[in-house]
């Protein structure tokens, strides 16, 4: 049981991770990495529902009957993201400003619907729970790499402290601005596949194409 | 009417709901391996958008906003925190009702499409819309307009980069961009190129 938990947090971190092998939740992983502080909100946020919303479905899960199983489990991850939605607007309302829709977009987010639907349904609660830890963490490992890039080329920042002294300011390091616009996402988490990649080979995708070498020998 | 057209021109190019906001992006890397398949779900995503978008305005003026149940005797009543809830519901339930409208009127289209009707549901692009629509706070009309444009953008989307990567399959890819990786770097190309569209004023 034990190694089972172990093995449920540690494996979505790199192995199985949700966003560069599984392709879920990519949406908000492009939107809301500009800065390390919305990245890390977010991750907690999305960490917090997938964790929860697992637990719970996976406690009722011998009562759904399966032809209407999706709309209980989108009532149950609503209201918890309703929940959170709620408690962002109390106690960090400019962070959640920032967030914008991207909040309420947790309910889809295909991470919290696909661990439910993956895991949860076939498994134990207390598993599931540290499932969606797991996979939760996943997402916020790879969201706070990306902001980690992209604030600190795009803006010279850190969590908004100034790591590096922009030129603009007296500095001699002049601000990459295409790191902070949209498709500098798209770059960094396509590169980061690429170095994730190359260090495990297992996780490479078949090409559907090879390219035939041909040989001065060989009659085609 | 000029209103409208510019919202239309916006809510398709400069706004485009997967190159400029990144909504529906799972769908829009994992279905677009082929062009016909792209093109079935873009067309059930504008379908599907035309309807929710307008459908949940009506829930949110007249139900959700705040002191908006004054029809009903009760100014003072705030629902707008049960928005996400309801507006997931609007969105399940109209999918649900347009696959079985589609089943019985127009078969062929529903046959095309087949699976991707029911996957609509859990494309953020859709919720997306609503949640946009009410944080700009539209009107019925704009939010019409609105949907069937962030729609149809949307849809043109998904097949330009399902164009794409039908040609790409044949090119020579290193091992570790092979798929995903170089599928992330073409939609940040196409991103780049839809980011020109941002410096029109309408």
């Amino acid at each position: 049981m034990a190694s089972e938990i172990k093995s449920s947090v540690i494996d979505p971190l790199i192995d199985n991770n949700p966003i560069t092998l599984q392709v879920l939740g990519v949406c908000s992983a492009l939107a809301v990495t500009t800065n390390m502080m919305a990245a890390l909100v977010m991750g907690i946020a999305l960490t917090t529902v997938t964790a929860f919303s697992s637990a719970f479905i996976s406690s009722i899960r011998n009562h759904i009957p399966s032809s209407i199983r999706i709309i209980v489990q989108m009532t149950i991850i609503a209201s918890l993201v309703i929940i959170v939605d709620q408690v962002l607007k109390a106690y960090a309302y400019e962070i959640s400003k920032q967030l914008s829709v991207f909040v309420g977009l947790i309910i889809t987010n295909c991470i919290v619907l696909g661990r439910a639907e993956a895991f949860a349904m076939k498994n134990p609660p207390v598993l599931s729970f540290f499932d969606g830890i797991g996979n939760g963490l996943g997402y916020s490992l790879i969201l706070l790499v990306v902001a980690f890039f992209r604030e600190l080329l795009g803006a010279g920042k850190l969590f908004g402290h100034q790591i590096i002294p922009v030129a603009n300011e007296g500095g001699w390091y002049i601000p990459n601005g295409l790191m902070l616009l949209p498709p500098s996402a798209f770059f960094v988490i396509g590169l980061l596949i690429w170095a994730i990649r190359s260090w495990k080979k297992e996780q490479v995708e078949e090409a559907d194409y090879q390219i035939h070498q041909v040989h001065r020998t060989e009659v085609l | 009417m000029e209103h409208y057209l510019s919202l239309f021109i916006r809510s398709i190019f400069i706004e485009n709901l997967a190159l400029a906001f990144f909504l529906g992006m799972c769908t829009f890397l994992a279905v677009s391996k082929k062009i016909e398949t792209a093109l079935g779900l873009g067309i059930a995503v504008i379908l599907v958008q035309m309807i929710t978008v307008p459908a949940n305005n009506i829930l949110y003026q007249y139900l959700l906003k705040d002191g908006a149940l004054a029809w009903a005797g009760l100014p003072d009543v705030d629902l707008s925190f049960l928005g996400l809830i309801s507006y997931i519901g609007v969105v399940a339930a109209m999918v649900q009702i347009l696959e079985m409208v589609m089943d019985k009127y127009v078969p062929a289209l529903y046959n095309a499409l087949g699976i991707f009707l029911p996957l609509i549901t859990v494309n953020c692009a859709i919720l997306g819309g609503t949640l946009f629509m009410v944080e700009r706070d539209y009107n019925l009309a704009e939010s019409a307009v609105y949907g069937v444009g962030s729609g149809l953008g949307w849809a043109m989307a998904i097949t330009a980069i399902a164009g794409i990567r039908e040609k790409l399959k044949y090119s020579d890819v290193p091992d570790g961009l092979q798929g995903l990786g170089i599928t992330f770097i073409t939609a940040g190309l196409m991103a780049l190129g839809f980011m020109a569209f941002s410096g029109i004023q309408l």
